[in-house]
């Protein structure tokens, strides 16, 4: 009996002095800090994966609360919506960005583009890169050592082992823009999600000589131009011998894909063209057809 | 001419490689081995041959089917696991302690952290310091040298005490330095010959496999702790000569702390690990409740190795000395 | 005997040309001249499709400081100036001339006699240096005459001769002292002259024993020229390592040998320097080596720079049959061709066809930490820690750890039981984090 009674004092006494000195030292070493940093560190999507330009969601919490305007601070993952969400809860207006993308855009599969050497040191793009041009005799294409597979903290973007190309996959990409930087060769580019993920870009980066760029690879762009003068918009310039499209004035009209005669310019996610309505139907009519057939 | 091969510099190498420094370790054992089985005869081979087996099974089939990667048992690890383990063990215990032996080893030693290269601890003396802990009086029990050759050997072999142990009785009865040498005396199978032992780390010093750091600052640093004692004392502590030459001291100095995985690798690092162990070892032995603590000497040194590995760094060429600037 | 105190390994030597004589390779019928063809930015033409030039004219000028004179080593017009695709695929900045004739500048002095006095100034030298377009020949192409010229404050106390020629397989060095020695020590006295320098140090490895017999006796004949001989061992040739050898000093990290008193030339380029301050010679051509174990009569070979490289191939022997790798310079350093079509430049030291069989590399596994890197080490780096944090991209903690230390020797990768790609990840981590600190110097 005494022994219980004992144990349970001294249990108490323990118990007690070690709430006071808790007590003590959570108020000696409280730190005020602006609840609001909690609210919106919930708010974002907690990847941590620094596609904001800061260190982890906390930092860019942070970041916000202390902004006045929030026209500079995006969270790539979370895209508009998490963004509304932060600038509810700080009272701040948000500007509605549209989604992006990681865009590959090198076409250059291992049976397009054949292996004039092979490459036996370490597996990175990045040393490959340094040391010499490539496998392929194209000096621009990508290399498939896969160090934007490596960067990827979403699992968005893989290594098709058939074409040797890196894959990005249009639900897991948030467009923090890893891989566009781990790029040694900068063919990943951010583009435009655009709608229902159709997206229209020159699948190629190469800005050799026509001749040169066609020998090393079948889908090259020449730099023929053939597709500036089928744009309707102005979207597409030529720049060292290879097009570009620019994905703000591209309205997906798809005349561009029809007349590349390499098959650089790719489309995805369109419904199967039907021949007929794609030559007669004028552009803007055709966009809108096609808004409305899904 | 084919398609050219291009890779950055260089383009030569020495042709060594992780298999040639495995099986060079495991023929520097065969002395040894050949002592025990000459003391111990059926036994020690039979306890040796199922630990090695075990050893590399239970690597092949975790490889092969936890890790599922592509299992890499030819490397010899995993041989010169099983091996160094046997050497660990009295040549008579049970075939089933042996068989867990190996699985704690291999299972726990080093493929639960992620196979050759990741282990923190010498998987061979993970699985004998379990044993020894789980099964002491099986672990402690040794047969007597040169008591039989047959199977009898394995079966009821006549028991013997080691030195080590005769020494926590009081220093009595202690073999001669002669028979310490050359093996004739109780304890575990791998562990009892010291001039084999020695020959094997000479042949691994020549092919330099090994580096004379963690050997030589071991038993240099037993040597020297053990007669300061003597000397203080000579009726209670043994001779320095005796401790060098009993127990696992010339199989844990010359082929067990100097395991690369879990050694320190630069110069200095080497020597504190060194005589760590030796320090270490003495320590138990002399005031711990084990006769022998080479085995648990290593595995605690084996923990400081990582910080050894980050805070003890080489000397940098153009590096200038405190005293200079 | 000397050699230096930290790490090394020694490769197979395989010095299967020593001996064989220089042979001159036959002019091209169109030469190709790289712009690129010293460590600072590629030079700028200054002269324009359709002129005829000499051989031994100047036909680019430097851009910028680090950056050196392109001369014409043929003579003939010039019909491209354009971009060709060099031995790694990628476009490099190149003068293309269709030879006619050999005509040279009447300033040049083509006659053998050897020419032992030289009454310039040391700025006169170092002008005529300049103006020879001479980089150091031993693979950096460094400018020789920014070489010569300490900064403020410092002063050169020790030439350095760097004739070690620690790679396996060249023998260009050696041959080009056995048959050029006399000038050889004319260029060494006008470097001395050009530092101000009284003490000259020849390092040589003693596997060319006849070199060190040979240059003791001609030191015999000049003040000052001390040979040297050091015990063989990789990478000697290094310049940090060789001053160490040599004197016994370690240049500090980040410093420039000219911080412990010593200027290091190689030996091809003090017979440049001969041949460019006695005979107004320009740098307009170098001995290179053809070598490998299937290559049929592998040799030395004096080459025009512009001159297709096959062409002194095929006086070797052609490419052999199973060639797996082509490397320019030797088997530690040099780097692997993907493209054999290239002219001979001032960075040409050698070609190797290494056969196939030895040309790939294994398969790396687990490190073991065997710390076999760590002791290779010349400079006393962790390699296996700096692969780590590499692979990491943990740049912070590479600079900390000392890669911009690195040589790039390749003695941890040689080394290295695992057959991890060490040196492939320390090199690209040394870049990442020499742009890093280039970044940061320029903010401030």
């Amino acid at each position: 009996m005494n022994i219980i009674v004992l144990s349970l004092i001294v249990l108490g006494i323990i118990g007690c002095s070690a709430a006071v000195i808790l007590f003590l030292v959570a108020r000696k070493f409280n730190v005020q800090e602006d609840p609001r940093i909690d609210l919106v560190e919930q708010a974002l999507p907690g990847a941590n994966c620094g596609g904001c330009g800061f260190s982890g969601c906390r930092n860019f919490a942070e970041a916000c609360v202390k902004a006045d305007v929030l026209d500079n601070l995006r969270c790539p993952v979370g895209g508009t919506p998490t963004m509304s969400e932060v600038g509810n809860i700080l009272g701040l207006t948000t500007e509605i960005s549209e989604p992006m993308i990681a865009v590959v855009r090198c076409s250059g599969s291992c049976e397009k583009r054949p292996h004039v050497n092979t490459y036996n040191g370490a597996k990175n793009c990045a040393i490959a890169n340094s040391l010499y041009s490539g496998e392929t005799g194209c000096s621009f294409g990508c290399l498939g050592f896969g160090d934007c597979v490596t960067v990827c903290q979403f699992d968005a973007i893989h290594i098709n082992m058939e074409t040797g190309l890196p894959e990005v996959d249009d639900d897991k990409c948030t467009a923090c823009g890893a891989c566009v930087k781990a790029c040694p060769k900068s063919i990943i580019e951010l583009r435009k999600k655009g709608p229902k993920n159709r997206r229209i870009f020159v699948g190629c980066v190469n800005k050799d000589k026509g001749g040169i760029a066609r020998k090393a690879c079948t889908v090259a762009c020449i730099g023929c131009g053939k597709c500036v003068k089928e744009c309707s918009f102005d979207a597409i310039t030529i720049e060292n011998n290879l097009a570009y499209i620019d994905f703000t004035k591209c309205r997906l009209c798809r005349k561009c894909v029809a007349v590349c005669p390499t098959g650089a310019i790719h489309e995805t996610n369109f419904p199967p063209r039907k021949e007929d309505v794609q030559v007669s139907v004028p552009e803007a009519e055709t966009v809108k057809i096609e808004d409305l057939s899904k | 001419m084919n398609q050219l091969i291009v890779s950055p510099a260089p383009h030569v190498h020495n042709s060594d490689s992780v298999a040639k420094n495995m099986y060079s370790v495991v023929i520097a054992l065969v002395p040894a081995y050949l002592a025990a089985l000459y003391f111990f005869g059926l036994g020690a081979l039979l306890v040796s041959l199922t630990a090695v087996v075990s050893c590399v099974l239970f690597e092949y089939l975790i490889q092969r089917f936890l890790l599922k990667t592509k299992p890499s048992v030819w490397d010899g690890s995993a041989i010169l696991t099983g091996l160094l383990l046997a050497f660990n063990l009295p040549s008579n215990l049970p075939i089933w302690m042996v068989i867990l032996g190996a699985l704690v080893a291999i299972g726990i030693g080093k493929m639960s952290f992620g196979g050759l290269g990741n282990n923190i601890f010498n998987p061979a003396l993970v699985g004998r310091v379990f044993l020894l802990i789980s099964f002491p009086t099986q672990m402690t029990t040794w047969p007597r040298p040169l008591g039989n050759w047959g199977l009898a050997s394995y079966i009821d072999a006549e028991t013997a005490a080691t030195p080590l142990a005769m020494m926590k009785g009081g220093l009595a009865e202690m073999p001669s330095h002669i028979d310490l040498l050359l093996g004739n005396t109780g304890g575990s199978m791998g562990e009892i010959c010291a001039a084999a032992l020695l020959l094997g780390g000479i042949f691994l010093l020549c092919r330099k496999v090994i580096t004379w750091h963690i050997p030589v600052s071991i038993l240099l640093t037993v040597a020297l702790f053990t007669a300061i004692l003597h000397f203080a004392n000579p009726t209670v502590y043994a001779s320095p000569l005796t401790h060098l030459l009993t127990g696992g001291l010339m199989l844990g100095a010359i082929f067990m702390a100097t395991d690369y995985v879990t050694s320190p690798m630069t110069f200095w690092g080497q020597i504190i690990y060194g005589v760590g162990i030796g320090i270490l070892t003495v320590v138990i032995r002399t005031w711990g409740a084990y006769p022998e603590g080479m085995s648990f000497a290593i595995l605690i040194m084996n923990a400081v190795t990582p910080l050894l590995n980050t805070y003890i760094k080489p000397k940098r060429f153009g590096e200038k000395r405190k005293k200079e600037n | 005997m000397k050699t230096f105190k930290i790490g090394g390994v020694h490769p197979q030597a395989n010095k299967l040309s020593a001996g064989q004589r220089i042979q001159q390779v036959a002019l091209p019928t169109q030469a190709v001249i790289l712009l690129d063809q010293h460590l600072g930015a590629p030079a700028t033409p200054i002269v324009a499709i359709g002129d005829s030039v000499k051989v031994g004219q100047l036909i680019a000028a430097p851009t910028g400081f680090m950056s050196a004179n392109v001369h014409s080593s043929v003579s003939g017009t010039v019909t491209k100036i354009d971009t060709v695709t060099d031995a790694w695929g990628r476009h490099s900045p190149a003068i293309t001339i269709d030879v006619e004739a050999d005509h040279w500048l009447e300033s040049i002095d083509r006659t053998p006699e050897i020419n032992r006095i030289c009454r310039l100034s040391k700025e006169e030298i170092i002008k005529k240096i300049q103006n020879a377009g001479i980089v150091g020949l031993g693979g950096a192409c460094f400018p020789t005459h920014i070489k010569l010229m300490p900064p403020p404050g410092k002063i050169a106390e020790v030439l350095i001769v760097n004739a070690v020629e620690c790679e396996p397989y060249l023998t260009c060095d050696h041959q080009l002292m056995m048959e050029h020695g006399e000038e050889i020590f004319i260029g060494i006295s006008i470097l001395m002259k050009a530092l101000a320098v009284q003490k000259t140090l020849i390092g040589i490895e003693n596997n060319k024993k006849d070199v060190i017999d040979y240059f003791q006796r001609l030191a015999n004949r000049h003040f000052g020229i001390e040979v040297v001989p050091l015990k063989m061992c990789y990478p000697q040739g290094g310049e940090k390592q060789l001053i160490d050898a040599l004197i016994g000093r370690q240049v500090p990290s980040g410093a420039l040998p000219i911080e412990v008193g010593a200027v290091v030339q190689n030996v091809a380029t003090t017979f440049a320097v001969y041949e460019a301050v006695q005979k107004n010679k320009p740098l307009i051509e170098r001995v290179m080596t053809v070598t490998g174990k299937e290559v049929k009569n592998p040799g030395n070979f004096l080459i025009r720079f512009g001159t297709p490289l096959m062409a002194a191939v095929e006086m070797a022997g052609g490419i052999p049959e199973n060639t797996g790798k082509i490397i320019g310079g030797g088997p530690m350093m040099g780097r692997a061709y993907m493209n054999t079509d290239v002219p001979a430049s001032k960075r040409t030291s050698g070609l190797l066809f290494m056969p196939e069989q030895d040309s790939l590399r294994e398969e790396p596994q687990n490190c073991i930490r065997c710390g076999k890197c760590i002791s290779a080490c010349p400079m006393g780096l962790e390699p296996y820690l700096l692969t780590n944090l590499s692979e990491r991209g943990l740049y912070n903690d590479l600079e900390k750890n000392g890669i911009m230390d690195c040589i790039e020797c390749g003695c941890c990768l040689f080394s290295c039981p695992s057959h991890r790609p060490l040196l492939d990840y320390v090199r690209q981590g040394k870049a990442t984090v020499g742009g890093i600190i280039r970044a940061r110097n320029a903010k401030k």
